[in-house]
């Protein structure tokens, strides 16, 4: 018998306390595989966010720090420019990276930190109880937009890879999801190649997870799933938005 | 086509139905005579044979409960 | 080494690179621009980085996250700019990370005004963030005491792993006065062993922020505040300005300080027993220093309409002794509007 698929040596052995099926438990994972391939666990420090993922460092087998809300991005700049031989990398939810951190996450992008960030956008506020995120779809309900997202009331949704992608300073960009098992394996290359960007020192990198959050959407982990295929990525498609890998190679 | 044998860690095991929702062969499902620690109906398999080791449940466990090994 | 004459912002960018700062983020605010253009052009040089920061929020976020990456980090900025760094050294002072802050202050609140003033002491020294905490606060009044506290505020950074701030005014940052460098022997430095360098083949080091468990968050308090004692025993410092036989004295700190010396000086020549007490450290306060019997009134006097003077009435424990005067909104004092109003309070006491 051969191993086709077993939990990586990134990962702690602490249960997490995310809810049932909630994605960061497979976006953790992914993240762990790649630094775990890419022989980086001993040289990594993990910035996790103020929100669900703030319990992160449980879970992350590598050195972390928790960061004020939104700050992830400054703080994980501290970090590299300290030691620029280590791999330093964000974890950060919508409302933690593009509400109240919009500035140090456009500003990291913009300096061209070599810095990974994992991005993960579930359109809601998840540790609060499911307020409305910059990333709630319109017409999608929150405990803050009890009739759903009016756009004339309450704006647009925030399109951050599209956003991020327009600075110079950002290698790579790309959204991607774990709706299926296909576009995990997708995810995770895409995440290796964020990772291979800062190992390069090309500059900063920036990967956005479509997620799902079945608790606060009031759905069922599978049914989430299928909202996530259906409603948000529509709204937020997939795909590679920057990719100067090859060119800074020439 | 491979044969597989997968390990689902009731530890771990929240009972979400991810892995049971993309299986492509359908031999997972909760396991609703037992609660787990956690307090969830664990995922089981109920078709060992049929298991093709394609590994897609584990990929969506989110929370690395699920082992896949091909039998050769 | 011989003297050399500085403009105040730049003798503490010196001072801190002296004390082996290599890491500086920063953003431009008028008193204190001068600091991190002299960082900007001076860290490169040895080996070391300035940033300009988008914000001073995010400014001190990166001095957190430096400083738990085991390097020597400073940021600077003037009071409207460091009411923005408060959460980051709230989060530093919860990790007890080391990170000297410099607050060159103006005029408030707001905007305010870009003169010198005094009005963040309860900001800085009663802690402008959440939570139960203290800062090491030092308080120079001269350009070379700015030096020699810059430097010592690097050691105490390290020695207690905690935010120590240097809480001067525009005065000192802006005018220029002959300085020197003497490198001091620094103290001994304890290892940091919990400093974000990668696991490597050890254990992990965590810098952690968040206490679920309110039995957790109060042990960490109760040892925060074991740790504050150990400072207030050991690093309470103040100055004496002819108080041997005073039987009035002023307190002031900072640049107030330097100008009340001369009106002390003026009294003195008219006969009257008066003195000063000058806070060095304003977090620790000098509590001892007031408790003299032989003293009638403390006169307090800020560039505020009255801060420290709170401090001075605990610590003498009698109200009724402590009289207050100060100018705000970035009015320098006159040596001559101390010496009237000191003569108000002594009356005819010759």
């Amino acid at each position: 018998m051969s191993v086709v698929f077993q939990k990586t040596k990134g990962l702690t052995d602490n249960k997490t306390h995310y809810c049932p099926g909630c994605s960061h438990g497979i976006v953790h994972r992914l993240v762990a595989e790649v630094l775990e391939e890419m022989n980086l666990l001993e040289d990594t420090i993990v910035v996790v966010p103020v929100g669900c993922a703030v319990l992160a460092l449980n879970y992350f087998d590598v050195d972390a720090i928790q960061a004020a809300h939104g700050r992830a991005p400054a703080t994980a700049t501290g970090i590299k420019r300290v030691h620029p031989d280590k791999t330093v990398f964000t974890y950060q939810g919508d409302g933690d990276l593009a509400a109240i951190g919009t500035a140090e996450i456009v500003h990291a992008a913009a300096r061209g930190e070599k810095i990974t960030t994992i991005f993960i956008n579930n359109g809601i506020y998840g540790m609060t109880g499911g307020q409305m995120a910059p990333t709630t779809l319109p017409y999608m309900k929150a405990t803050t937009a009890p009739l759903g997202r009016d756009v004339n009331i309450q704006g647009y949704p925030i399109k951050v890879s599209e956003m991020i992608s327009t600075l110079d300073g950002a290698k790579y960009v790309e959204r991607v999801s774990v709706n299926t098992p296909a576009n995990v394996i997708k995810a995770k290359k895409a995440i290796r190649k964020a990772f291979e960007v800062q190992q390069k020192g090309l500059g900063f990198s920036l990967i956005e997870v479509v997620s799902s959050c079945p608790t606060n959407w009031g759905l069922t982990p599978v049914k989430a799933m299928e909202f996530v295929s259906e409603k948000m990525i529509p709204y937020y498609p997939l795909g590679v938005y920057k990719d100067e890998t090859a060119e800074e190679a020439k | 086509m491979a044969r597989g044998k997968i390990t689902i860690s009731e530890y771990y095991c929240k009972g979400c139905e991810l892995c049971v929702s993309v299986c492509p062969k359908k031999i997972l499902k909760l396991d609703e005579s037992k609660i787990n620690a956690n307090g969830y109906n664990p995922a089981m398999i109920i078709d060992e044979y049929s298991c093709i080791a394609c590994a897609s449940c584990a990929r969506m466990c989110p929370e690395a409960a699920i082992t896949v090994e091909r039998i050769d | 080494m011989a003297k050399v004459l500085m403009k105040g912002n730049e003798a503490v960018g010196k001072a801190a690179i002296e004390a082996g700062c290599r890491y500086f983020f920063g953003y431009p605010i008028t008193p204190q621009s001068e600091l991190p253009e002299y960082m900007a052009r001076e860290l490169p040089k040895v080996g070391g980085v300035f940033v300009q920061s988008e914000s001073e929020i995010s400014a001190i976020n990166m001095v957190y996250g430096a400083a738990s990456a085991g390097a020597r980090v400073m940021t600077s900025s003037s009071s409207p700019g460091i009411a923005l760094k408060q959460e980051g050294i709230g989060y530093i002072t919860k990790a007890n990370r080391p990170a000297v802050i410099v607050n060159m202050m103006r005029g408030g609140p707001g905007l305010g005004t870009i003169q010198p003033s005094q009005a963040d002491y309860h900001m800085c020294v009663k802690g402008g963030s959440n939570g139960d905490y203290h800062n090491i606060v030092l308080a120079p009044s001269s350009i070379q005491e700015a030096v020699d506290m810059v430097i010592e505020a690097f050691d105490l950074a390290d020695i207690y792993l905690t935010p120590v701030i240097i809480l001067a005014d525009g005065l000192i940052g802006q005018m220029m006065e002959p300085v020197e460098f003497t490198n001091k022997k620094q103290r001994e430095i304890p290892k940091k062993d919990w400093a974000l360098v990668g696991k490597g083949k050890g254990e992990r080091h965590i810098t952690k922020n968040l206490d679920l468990n309110p039995l957790d968050l109060e042990r960490e308090n109760i040892e925060l505040f074991e740790k504050y004692k150990k400072i207030e025993e050991n690093e309470t410092q103040y100055e004496d300005y002819l108080m041997e036989d005073a039987e009035y004295a002023f307190v002031a700190y900072g640049t107030s300080a330097r100008i009340v010396k001369s009106a002390v000086r003026k009294l003195r020549e008219e006969g009257y027993k008066i003195g000063l007490i000058r806070p060095k450290t304003l977090w620790p306060f000098p509590k001892e220093a007031f408790k003299r019997n032989n003293i009638k009134k403390y006169i307090d006097i800020e560039m505020s309409m009255g801060q420290m003077v709170d401090d001075v009435k605990l610590a003498c424990e009698d109200v009724h002794k402590v009289v207050f005067y100060g100018r705000s909104g970035g009015v320098i004092l006159s040596s001559e509007e101390i010496v009237d109003f000191g003569k108000s309070i002594m009356g005819g006491a010759l």
